[in-house]
Formats: structure tokens, sequence, C-alpha cells
């Protein structure tokens, strides 16, 4: 299943990128899956994502839950908690 | 209903006037203005620069400002809010509702306002004399969120 990541403000600064098209194996199909995958990167991803750290995702622009299924072609964000307002 | 995430300033007597323009059934306008302040957690800012996620962005306050339309009876809303570097006394971020009577306008104006700061998603990065930082989210504004959920 192909897939868009996009990275914002802090996160994106100390990943060193703002979007990556990634190819995830059948069992990576939800936001915890996802997670998961993403620290087996290690480095800072590893540190960044680990549990307890603050951090939010949305799938296709709506705020996701660990089980939010992922479908082909979906758009992934990950970001700190938002400060606007 | 408007929803406008811009770089440029906004004249909040003109966005008014326009949301209100013509309709009588108006009794009550809201407002709130949110303003670029010169210091944060006790250290001098110097200014900031918002990062936001287009598309999410608006979606998100459009959602949020139907969820308001569902509690209390309003007339309109508008939501303008800036990304990009601004200064200290600058606007952040206007939010106007209409409605028949203060009762709805003052409270779904401080719904709004309270759900955009804990769900629209808007980074604040501020300069500092000695360089920048992300600003981190507040606990105390994920409590006056939650003032607002049913239970």
């Amino acid at each position: 299943m192909k897939v868009t990541l996009l990275y914002f403000a802090r996160l994106r600064e100390v990943f060193g990128c703002s979007s990556e098209e990634l190819e995830l194996p059948p069992e990576v199909a939800d936001v915890a899956a996802l997670t998961e995958f993403l620290r087996a990167r290690g480095a800072v991803f590893q540190t960044e994502l680990a549990p307890g750290r603050a951090f939010r995702i949305a799938v296709n622009q709506e705020m996701a839950s660990s089980h939010t299924p992922l479908r082909e072609h979906a758009e992934v964000a990950v970001f700190p908690p938002v400060t606007g307002g | 209903m408007t929803v406008r995430v811009q770089t440029e300033d906004f004249d909040a007597g003109a966005e008014i006037s326009r949301l209100r323009s013509g309709n009588a059934r108006v009794g009550a306008v809201a407002s709130f203005i949110g303003v670029v302040r010169d210091r944060n957690d006790g250290d001098a800012v110097a200014g900031m620069t918002l990062e936001h996620y287009p598309g999410m962005t608006e979606r998100s306050i459009e959602a949020i400002v139907e969820e308001a339309r569902s509690r209390w009876e309003i007339i309109d809303a508008l939501v303008v809010h800036r990304v990009g570097p601004l200064l200290p006394t600058d606007q952040i971020v206007l939010v106007v509702v209409t409605s028949s009577h203060r009762g709805e306008a003052f409270a779904a104006c401080e719904f709004l306002m309270d759900y955009l700061k804990t769900r629209a998603p808007f980074w604040k990065k501020e300069r500092l004399p000695e360089g920048a930082r992300w600003v981190e989210a507040r606990a105390s504004d994920d409590a006056a969120a939650a003032r607002w959920e049913r239970s």
C-alpha cells in the first residue's frame, strides 16, 4: 500500500523532511502499525514517536486514533500538539 | 459561515459589518481577537512564525463551526487566522459570531476559540533573544476545551 506522509512544525525540523512517499507492507494497516513501522527506523523516529511522547496523527486531514485504518493513497500527517489561536 | 487562513492582517470592524450586513434577525455580535504578546513563559518574544497544514486547517475549523451551529442558535460565523511571520501587537486570529441573542453569541464565540486552540493544525515558533523555540501545547487549553465536552 502506498501512502504519503507529511510532517509539520518541530517534527518536520527534527525529521529533516516535510513529506515522503512510503510503500507499506501489508501488515501495516492502521495508525498504530504505521507508528511502530516508523519507530523501527530508529534514531529520531524512535525517540520522537516513542510511547508517551506527545504527537498527533491525521489521516486524510482528519484527526486519527491508533485504530484508524489506512487505505491506498492515504495522506498521513504526523505533527506535535497544535498551538494556534 | 466563512473560514479564511491568510498572511495579511484583517480589519475586525469591516469584517463585523460585512457579517451582519442587512440581516435584521441579528441582535447580538460577539467577537474575539487574539494578539501576539511580547512575553511568553517569562521570556521576551521578538516575534513568531505560524505554520499550518493547508487543507486540514480549513476543514477542521469548518467542522468546529458546524459543531457550534449544532449547539447554539447562531446566524453566521467568521474565523480568520493568520499564518507566517508576526510581531508583538500583531493580530493573529479573529472569531465573530452573530445570533439573535447575546447568550448564544458569547458561548459560541468562546467555544470556537477553545476548540480552535486544541484542534486546528497551527503551530507557533517564537523568536527569543537566545534563538527560536516551538511553543508547547498548554494543559490549560485542553482544560478549556474539555469544559465543552458533553457527557
